[in-house]
């Protein structure tokens, strides 16, 4: 009998720590499915965050290391540097990405850096326990914005894609989301295409996840998958931001 | 063969020779001499590397990039990028990756002026970032020292799998003096089998410094500070000078040793028996020299470019005897050879006066 689904092969036999319905374990497995599709597991080197993501070194079976909040960027920049024939990605969350290591991501991306972010975007800060993230929605509410995030406070949802697009070191940088089958197709195609541009030395390359974080978001996953079309995507459309021939 | 060079670029000249083959840093007076000759140098070595980093907090973890990486990779800034870098230095001590971070330090605290200052010396011996950990810090006072220290920084970051500091400040930074690099080599190659390179032919690894299981934690914990405790029995580095005799004995590290040799040297012509000890390592630090010595002798001068940091240390190795006299100023001013010996001078003929 041909198989036709089974545990990626980079995956170890452990237990995925996420909340029922979290964005970040559809992400992992889909990672594990390139990394086997794309035999890398013996040149690939992940840098794990602080944040919910970050012990995703208990899950893969490839050379990983974790990274001081919001400096993953920094990290795989110096790794990448000296042995630049393998293939270095940091997996960071909103908070990491756009908050703490703002300075960290949009200088590796305008050095065009040759690794891949992997940016998982569920609007708040998962691991602390729910609080505001930059990328939190006007008038959503969260632990530290109880009343609804107010612009005239707290500023507008940060852009990382459109932001990165200016930057003249992007190759390519696509949004994406893991809220239903069709969504979860074109995310993996995004990381193959994240990893392809690495390899081919063309640029930095960025691929943000709308993620639903069921917990913090005080819904039931099904709500939260919804919520992710009839909110999130309008204010962060879905599709490629950039890419440059590669 | 002698150069003249300021004691920045021997830094940087020393580290390549010393395998040195990934440099990040930021800019920040007064060592940007060594992060300019590294953007000249890096280019000429084989797998070179340079990076001016958007920050110190970029540059110190590019290096723990490169170091997990299996890199000989150093950093260097001064006293306010310093504080910066801590955060990263408190994960390679925790990580236990070896990296070489200098800090030709200024007058702080803040943003401190750009002349040269010891106001480091608690942020460098005792850890510096949070957790419980320490690293090597090493303490030149001349240009050749400089140089000279430069790979017993890396060999000692690769023994122990652990950042070393080299702490100087903005005066033998910027000081030119003849040097020469013929001796210094690239030294043995240390075993790398903690690096990650991609899982080719072994099993995958991890480096991390999260242990959820506080038994776990504990334990990495006290592993660290077995390694702190082999370092001190194992690294303490400290010169002497005309101490058999000494009456009075000088205690004084890189800039202001340098400083008290010229009061010493004065004082002796006039007959006063002062001695000097030196520590090389401000950490770990030469307790026992300095608790030898005071079986015989009672006074101990502490002279520093701060307020006053490194008298702690000798009264921790004094262990309750003798007697501590101290002279200081901090902010970036230099005392000269003349205004110390001036006041040692003073303190010397009162404590005979007590004694008489
Ligand atoms: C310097 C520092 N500040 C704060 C923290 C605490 N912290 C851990 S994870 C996190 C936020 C994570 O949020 P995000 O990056 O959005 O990831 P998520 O958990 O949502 O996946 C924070 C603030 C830390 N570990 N280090
Ligand atoms: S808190 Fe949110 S992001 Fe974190 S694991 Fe749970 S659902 Fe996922």
């Amino acid at each position: 009998m041909k198989q036709v689904y089974g545990r990626p092969k980079c995956l170890k036999e452990a237990h995925f720590h996420y909340c029922p319905g979290c964005g970040h374990s559809i992400v992992n497995r889909l990672l594990a499915e390139v990394i086997d599709e794309m035999q890398l597991r013996d040149k690939i080197i992940c840098v794990a965050p602080a944040g919910c993501g970050m012990l995703l070194y208990n899950y893969f079976d490839i050379d990983t290391l974790e990274s001081a909040h919001g400096r993953g960027a920094a990290v795989s920049t110096g790794i990448k540097r000296v042995l630049p024939d393998n293939l270095v990605f940091s997996y960071q969350g909103d908070g990491d990405l756009a908050a703490i290591g703002t300075a960290e991501g949009f200088h590796a991306a305008n050095r065009g850096e040759l690794i891949s972010v992997i940016f998982v975007n569920n609007g708040v800060y998962g691991m602390t326990g729910g609080q505001m993230a930059p990328t939190t929605m006007i008038d959503q509410v969260t632990t530290t914005c109880p009343s609804g995030r107010n612009p005239a406070l707290a500023g507008h949802p940060v852009k990382v894609c459109e932001v990165f697009a200016v930057l003249g070191g992007t190759s390519y940088l696509e949004r994406v989301a893991v809220n239903k089958p069709s969504a979860v197709v074109k995310a993996k195609k995004a990381i193959v295409k994240a990893f392809q541009h690495q390899m081919n030395k063309t640029g930095f390359s960025l691929v943000e996840v709308l993620s639903p974080c069921p917990t913090n978001w005080k819904m039931t996953p099904i709500q939260s998958c919804k919520w992710i079309d009839e909110v999130m995507v309008k204010e962060f459309p879905l599709g490629v931001i950039k890419e440059v021939k590669c | 063969m002698k150069k003249l060079m300021s004691g920045n670029a021997a830094l940087g000249e020393a580290a390549v020779l010393a395998g040195c083959t990934c440099y990040f840093g930021y800019p920040i007076t007064p060592q940007n001499e060594l992060t300019e000759y590294m953007a000249k140098r890096m280019p000429e070595v084989e797998g070179g590397v340079f990076i001016q980093s958007e920050s110190e907090i970029a540059a110190i973890n590019m290096v723990l990039g490169a170091s997990v990486a299996g890199a000989r990779a150093m950093t260097s800034s001064s006293s306010p990028g310093i504080s910066l870098k801590q955060e990263g230095i408190s994960y390679l001590a925790a990580d236990e990756l070896p990296a070489v971070i200098v800090n030709m330090a200024r007058g702080g605290p803040g943003m401190g002026n750009i002349s040269p200052a010891q106001s480091d010396y608690l942020q460098a011996t005792r850890g510096g970032g949070h957790g419980d950990y320490r690293t090597i810090v090493l303490c030149p006072s001349s240009v050749q020292e400089l140089a000279d220290l430069v790979p017993v920084a890396f060999d000692l970051a690769d023994l122990y799998r652990n950042p070393v500091l080299i702490l100087g400040d903005g005066m033998l930074g910027q000081m030119m003096e003849p040097v020469s690099f013929d001796h210094i080599t690239k030294g043995k190659d240390f075993p790398k089998d903690y690096i990650l390179n991609g899982a080719k032919g072994r099993p995958s690894r991890m480096v991390r410094s999260l242990l959820f299981d506080t038994k776990e934690e504990e334990e990495h914990n006290w592993k660290l500070y077995r390694k702190v405790k082999r370092m001190e029995q194992n690294e303490v580095r400290y010169e002497t000078t005309l101490l058999d005799d000494a009456e009075m004995v000088v205690v004084a590290y890189g800039t202001s040793a340098r400083i008290a040799k010229g009061a010493i040297k004065r004082l002796r012509q006039e007959g006063l028996k002062v001695g000097l000890i030196r520590p090389i390592t401000a950490w770990p630090f030469p307790k026992e020299i300095i608790k030898e010595t005071a079986n015989r002798v009672e006074d101990f001068f502490v002279f520093e470019m701060s307020t006053g940091q490194l008298i702690e240390d000798v009264q921790l190795s004094l262990e309750g005897k003798g007697r501590i006299h101290f002279y200081g100023r901090p902010g970036g001013v230099i005392p000269t050879p003349i205004e110390l010996y001036r006041i040692i001078s003073r303190h010397y003929y009162q404590s005979k006066r007590g004694k008489a």
